[in-house]
């Protein structure tokens, strides 16, 4: 592989989110939200003719804050080792923007925001909002930004369902889109992993039908959600090599306390989770993202006809939840649809954590494609490379 | 041309196809042909590659490349939307060399075949005389350790042809360096056909 990355810096340094705010959105169910805010951050400038900009849509579990450090804080962005000068997203080239999404609890609207009627939380008077939703949402924020059209709009997991999303809703918006290990459509599998962390969620004594705002929010049935989550995103090789069989060996010998790493590891993810997460988002999001089908019931290639954007497609050898074959289904939709694509599973034993893990073989991908949109060359390097 | 070191199957190849013309490679490799396709014969291409670093290659080029084998790739493509589908150096390493034809042939207007020709005379004296499985420069593995599925020669191929009822529109042998103008089934390293059906 040509390793032509150069890191210049350590990436986009010190940053801070902005909130975007809107009067109303009309969702897909014909329900009016409003006001809309928009947690967002941006990274790199926006150029003259506004061609360089990116939006990244984030994870089930993600924020608008993808690269960078929050002041008075240690632990970078979500996806920090691919955003920065000379990073995949060059932020020497490009303005790359990421928003939290709606519904979401990280500066966006969503069920622990005020409903302005009660002037008490939403939690369950907060609408069903869907993919669409929080992608027209999205669209919101980029005309405000005043881009007309993105350079690509990228992201993994669910991220990928928006890219999708956005692909079919406002194709005219885009230049080129990059799908990471996500599907057309979740697939009964995957429904049932997220059901059964909503059941932990609505299980959990304290989230008394979601209105738990003024008391203890349901912690166990969010961290219980959140492990069976990290079960899913890794494989059964990165398990065994990151744990084995290892035991923690502290403490008095108790009945059932997290003897082995695996489950010390993920009793941790748990708990820390709960710390920075809405167990009521966690509901609606999962929702909305087993109810996405971006071929909106016909078949995809129809759907994506005549759409002139670019699109990579990235998938991992050892992701079972959102297995290899779903992403082939997408690419075979672009085949048919005759739209440029192209394909890449890589090899991986990360399992689904591989988009965030699998910086050097993504980011090579990930680089060659945009600068071939952004430069809008056909072919480029040498004969014999 | 200002690419330096062509191989011969590639110029012989880009020979073979017109101007702003569609191109299918399967099994593509490091993109090089596609990228003289683009260069010199300003067409619009795609490649199927199995190999995940020759991918990485191809997008480093600028290229679209799908990730996956040539047995399974093909169904997908409606019928005729390639003027040409390349098959360089692929055919003998394809499960389903019949399948695969035929649907190639069903895909593209016009398919090209190149692959190395198992009677070329180094490979027969090895056999007659050394009683072992031939390795030259057109075929360098070792028998336990080749991509090679198939073995075949020119006239294999042709017979191929007459049998299927495809037709060889253009027919062209090659040794290392040069063109081999006779007896291509004895002298040839590697023929490269043009078919349609």
């Amino acid at each position: 592989m040509n390793k032509d990355k150069v890191i210049k810096n350590d990436g986009v340094g010190k940053v801070r989110s902005q909130v975007f705010t809107f009067d109303s959105l009309k969702l897909e169910n014909a329900e009016k939200l409003g006001p809309v805010s928009l947690a967002y951050e941006t990274y790199g400038s926006l150029n003259k003719d506004k061609s360089n900009a990116i939006l990244i849509a984030h994870a089930l579990s993600g924020d608008a804050h993808a690269a960078g450090v929050h002041e008075g804080e240690d632990n970078p962005g979500w996806w920090d080792e691919f955003i920065g000068p000379g990073r995949a997203f060059d932020t020497d080239r490009y303005f790359v923007i990421c928003s939290n999404v709606l519904g979401g609890c990280k500066g966006s609207t969503g069920p622990a925001s005020l409903n302005p009627k009660t002037s008490k939380p939403f939690a369950l008077e907060f609408p069903l909002i869907t993919i669409n939703d929080i992608v027209a949402a999205q669209k919101r924020l980029i005309d405000h930004l005043g881009i007309e059209k993105l350079l690509s709009v990228v992201g993994g997991s669910m991220g990928g369902q928006q890219v999708l999303a956005w692909l079919v809703k406002y194709p005219q918006s885009l230049c080129s889109a990059v799908p990471i290990a996500t599907t057309i459509k979740h697939s009964p599998q995957q429904i049932a992993f997220n059901e059964v962390g909503r059941q932990a969620i609505m299980a959990d004594a304290h989230w008394k039908s979601g209105n738990y705002y003024e008391g203890l929010p349901p912690s166990k049935g969010l961290a219980v959600a959140r492990m069976i989550g990290h079960i899913t995103y890794m494989s059964d090789k990165s398990m065994a090599e990151k744990f084995g069989r290892a035991k923690k060996g502290i403490g008095e010998p108790f009945k059932f306390t997290a003897d082995f790493e695996v489950e010390g590891y993920l009793r941790y993810r748990g708990d820390n989770f709960v710390k920075r997460f809405d167990a009521n988002s966690y509901l609606y999001i999962t929702k909305a993202m087993d109810n996405f089908d971006a071929s909106g019931g016909k078949r995809f290639e129809e759907v994506l006809r005549g759409t002139k954007a670019k699109v990579l497609v990235i998938s991992f050898k050892s992701d079972w939840l959102y297995p290899a074959y779903q992403s082939k289904e997408i690419v075979k939709a672009c085949k048919l649809a005759g739209v440029e694509t192209t394909y890449c599973e890589i090899d991986s034993t990360y399992g689904h954590d591989a988009f965030l893990l699998e910086v050097a073989e993504e980011s090579h991908l990930i680089r060659h494609f945009l600068k071939k949109v952004f430069y809008a060359y056909e072919v480029t390097g040498e004969y014999g490379a | 041309m200002a690419h330096k070191d062509i191989q011969l199957d590639h110029a012989v190849i880009l020979d073979l196809i017109r101007p702003q013309s569609t191109v299918l490679d399967l099994g593509c490799g490091n993109g090089d042909l596609l990228y003289l396709l683009i260069k010199e014969r300003n067409a619009r291409v795609q490649g199927i590659e199995i190999d995940e670093q020759a991918i990485y290659k191809c997008v480093a080029k600028g290229l679209n490349v799908f990730h996956g084998d040539v047995d399974s790739g093909l169904a997908e493509f409606s019928d005729k939307s390639f003027d040409y589908v390349v098959l360089n150096q692929s055919l003998q390493q394809i499960l389903h060399v019949d399948k695969v034809l035929i649907d190639a042939l069903r895909v593209g207007k016009k398919v090209i075949v190149g692959f190395p020709n198992f009677a070329h005379y180094k490979s027969r004296l090895q056999m007659f005389f050394k009683g072992r499985t031939p390795v030259t420069g057109a075929l360098p593995y070792q028998w336990y350790d080749t991509p090679n599925l198939h073995f075949l020669s020119i006239t294999d191929f042709k017979s191929y042809c007459r049998l299927k009822d495809i037709k060889i529109e253009r027919s062209v042998y090659i040794g290392q360096t040069k063109m081999i103008p006779f007896l291509p089934n004895l002298l040839a390293q590697t023929g490269i056909f043009m078919i349609s059906k």
